[in-house]
C-alpha cells in the first residue's frame, strides 16, 4: 500500500514539536496533493498562500509544549464564515459573499494553532446527500470516480479520504457527516445538539444543525472534537455544560458496555452485504468485550417523515433572509421590490433548496400548519422517548450508517424521495439531538461501508472510546483508496 | 394530498420565489410526491404527545446585559449588492 495518508495527529504534534517536521512542510504535503487530487473538486477554495503564512509562523513559534492541533492543515466546510475569504455554502446565492467576522469554530481552530488550507464543496445550503446539489459542480469519492462522496459534507470527506488533509470540519443536519464518512471510508463525529456553537455557520435547520469532525480515527475526531466544543454565549442554543475529556476515556476498556443492535437499522432498504459488515464489526466489539443486545425501535420507520417537515420548514424560515437586499445575490433587472425578492431568489437558488423551501412553505402555511408541522413535531417526541427508552437498558445503539454503499454519480439525482430515504437511518439522531459517529466497517464490492454508533445525549466520551477501542484491533479505518 | 397549480402559485408567492409558467408543472408533480411522503405522519401514534420543538427540551439562557459587538455598519453595509449614505437601496416602494 502507497500510503498518501498523514499518520494520526498525535503523531504529527509529536514531529512537529520535536523539530523532524516542519509546518510548511505539512502544509506543502496537502496542497501538492490537492493538485493531483483536483479531478475530486473536493475543494470550492484554496488559500494556499494565507495556510503557507501561516504555517512558517507556526514554525518559528515552535515549542515543545504546542497545542496538539498547532501547525497541522485541514480543510473546512464552506459553510463556515470566514473573515475576508467568499463563504459560499454551495449557493451561486452566496458566490460573492465575503463574511466580515469567523465563525466560533473557525476561531476556535485558529486559537490552536491549525492551518486551514481551503473550504470544501458541500450540497447547496446543506441540502442533499450526494453533493450534486453544489452549484460548484459535484464532488467525487476517492474510492470510485463514478460514485457520489455522500453529503452534504461530501468535499469534506473526499478530501480526508484522499489523504488530503488529516481531517475537516464538516455539519450534521440529518447525517451530513455520517453519511459521506460511510460513503467515503473515514471516522465521522456528530457531537450532541448544541455541543459546539452554531455561530457564524450558515444556518439550514437551526433546531438540527450541528459541526463536527471527519477523520481517518475515532482518536483524531477526539482531537479536534476537544478543541471545537464548548460554549459560546452568541449562539442562545449552545450548552452550559464543560465537555467531558473525550482523550482521557479512549483506552477504556469495553467490559460490559452494552450495545443495543437496532432491528430497525438492518431491515427494509439495507443491503445484506452491507448489514452483514456490520454485524462483523460488532463481532469484533463483542470479542473486546461488549455486550450486543438486541432490541427495538418502534418508531424509527417515522423519522424520514418527520425530518422532512420539519427540516424544510426551519429552512424556509432560514432562507428567508436572502432577499436581495443585505448581501447576497440580486437580480439585476427587477423593477419593484417584490420582483427583486422573488426574482433574486429564483436566480440564487438551486432546484433542491427551492424544492425544500416550497415544501416547509407549504408546512407552516395557515391550513396545513397543524396537520404537517405540529404532528411532525410530535412524532420528533415519539422518536425522542423511543431513545430515552431504549437508553435505560443500553449503553450505545448501533445499525448500518447508510442502507448501501456509495451510490452512483445521477443515480438518484433526478427522484428526490429516493434521495430522502438513503438517510433513513441518520436523520432520527438529529430529531432527538443525539451525539453519534460512523466508522468505518469494511467493504462492499470495493466501497467502503459505515458503522453507525448512536448516544445518550452528550456521551461523545463513550462513543469514542468505543470506536477507538474497534480500530485498535481493525483496521478498515487505515484502508486508502488507490491513488 | 394533491396539488393544483394554482396552490403552487400561491406557495411560491408566500416563499418569494418567482416560478415560470413552464416550471409549474414539474413543481406540482415534485411537491404532491414529497407531500405523499407525510402521509405516513397520520400513521403515528402521538396521542398525549407534546411537540418537541428542540432537542434538549432547553429554555434560552439568559447572560448578562454588555456591549459585546461595536459599531459595524459600514462593514456590513458593504457586502450589500447596492448602498448609498448608510442606506440599503432597493427599488422603489411608494410611487
Amino acid at each position: 500500500m502507497s500510503s498518501t495518508a498523514f499518520p494520526t495527529l498525535a503523531v504529527l504534534a509529536d514531529e512537529l514539536r520535536s523539530g523532524r517536521r516542519s509546518a510548511v512542510d505539512l502544509v506543502q504535503q496537502a496542497l501538492q496533493r490537492a493538485g493531483q487530487c483536483a479531478a475530486l473538486n473536493g475543494f470550492v477554495s484554496l488559500q494556499g498562500d494565507e495556510a503557507l503564512a501561516a504555517a512558517a509562523a507556526a514554525d518559528s513559534a515552535r515549542t515543545a509544549t504546542a497545542a496538539p492541533l498547532a501547525g497541522i492543515p485541514f480543510a473546512l466546510k464552506d459553510i463556515f464564515c470566514t473573515k475576508g475569504i467568499t463563504t459560499t455554502c454551495g449557493s451561486r446565492m452566496l458566490q460573492n459573499f465575503v463574511p466580515p467576522y469567523d465563525a466560533h469554530v473557525v476561531e476556535q481552530l485558529h486559537a490552536a494553532g491549525a492551518i486551514r488550507i481551503g473550504k470544501t464543496n458541500m450540497d447547496e445550503f446543506a441540502m442533499g446527500s450526494s453533493n450534486e446539489n453544489s452549484a460548484y459542480g459535484a464532488c467525487v469519492n476517492p474510492w470510485g470516480s463514478d460514485r457520489v462522496p455522500g453529503g452534504s459534507s461530501g468535499g469534506s470527506a473526499a478530501v480526508v479520504a484522499a489523504g488530503i488533509v488529516p481531517y475537516a470540519i464538516g455539519t450534521d443536519t440529518g447525517g451530513s457527516i455520517r453519511q459521506p464518512a460511510a460513503f467515503c471510508g473515514i471516522t465521522g463525529l456528530k457531537p450532541t445538539y448544541g455541543r459546539v456553537s452554531r455561530y457564524g455557520m450558515i444556518a439550514y435547520a437551526s433546531s438540527l444543525d450541528c459541526a463536527g469532525v471527519l477523520a481517518r480515527s475515532a482518536q483524531d475526531c477526539a482531537t479536534v472534537f476537544q478543541a471545537i466544543a464548548g460554549h459560546d454565549d452568541r449562539d442562545a442554543t449552545s450548552v452550559e455544560r464543560p465537555a467531558d475529556d473525550v482523550q482521557a476515556s479512549l483506552d477504556k476498556p469495553l467490559h460490559g458496555l452494552r450495545i443495543g443492535v437496532a432491528r430497525e437499522y438492518f431491515g427494509g432498504g439495507v443491503l445484506p452485504a452491507v448489514a452483514q459488515r456490520c454485524h462483523e464489526a460488532l463481532a469484533e466489539l463483542e470479542k473486546l468485550g461488549a455486550v450486543l443486545v438486541d432490541m427495538a425501535l418502534a418508531n424509527a420507520h417515522h423519522a424520514i417523515a418527520a425530518y422532512y417537515v420539519i427540516a424544510p420548514a426551519e429552512a424556509s424560515s432560514n432562507l428567508a433572509r436572502y432577499d436581495g437586499v443585505r448581501y447576497g445575490h440580486r437580480c439585476a433587472e427587477a423593477r419593484s421590490l417584490d420582483e427583486m425578492y422573488s426574482r433574486s431568489r429564483a436566480e440564487g437558488f438551486g432546484s433542491e433548496v427551492k424544492r425544500r423551501i416550497l415544501v416547509g412553505t407549504y408546512a407552516l402555511s395557515a391550513g396545513y400548519y397543524d396537520a404537517y408541522y405540529v404532528r411532525a413535531q410530535k412524532v420528533r417526541r415519539l422518536i425522542a422517548n423511543d431513545f430515552a427508552a431504549a437508553f435505560a437498558s443500553v449503553d450505545l445503539i448501533a445499525g448500518p450508517t447508510t442502507p448501501t454503499p456509495a451510490f452512483r454519480l445521477g443515480e438518484k439525482s433526478g427522484d428526490a424521495l429516493a434521495m430522502y430515504a438513503a438517510d433513513v437511518n441518520t436523520v432520527a439522531v438529529n430529531l432527538a439531538g443525539l451525539p453519534a459517529i460512523s466508522a468505518p466497517a469494511g467493504f462492499v464490492d470495493g466501497l467502503p461501508v459505515g458503522l453507525q454508533l448512536i448516544a445518550p445525549a452528550f456521551a461523545e466520551a463513550r462513543l469514542l472510546n468505543a470506536t477507538h477501542q474497534l480500530q485498535r484491533v481493525t483496521d478498515w479505518h487505515l484502508q486508502e483508496p488507490a491513488a | 394530498m394533491s396539488l393544483d397549480h394554482t396552490a403552487v402559485r400561491h406557495i411560491a408567492r408566500l416563499a418569494r420565489l418567482a416560478v415560470r409558467e413552464d416550471e409549474l408543472e414539474s413543481l406540482r408533480s415534485d411537491l404532491e410526491r414529497v407531500l405523499h411522503l407525510f402521509d405516513d405522519l397520520a400513521a403515528a401514534n402521538v396521542d398525549n404527545l407534546t411537540p418537541l420543538a428542540h432537542p434538549h427540551d432547553q429554555s434560552l439562557g439568559l447572560r448578562d446585559d454588555r456591549v459585546g459587538e461595536t459599531d459595524r455598519s459600514e462593514e456590513l453595509l458593504a457586502l450589500a449588492p447596492f448602498s448609498q449614505g448608510g442606506y440599503y437601496l432597493v427599488p422603489k416602494v411608494i410611487e
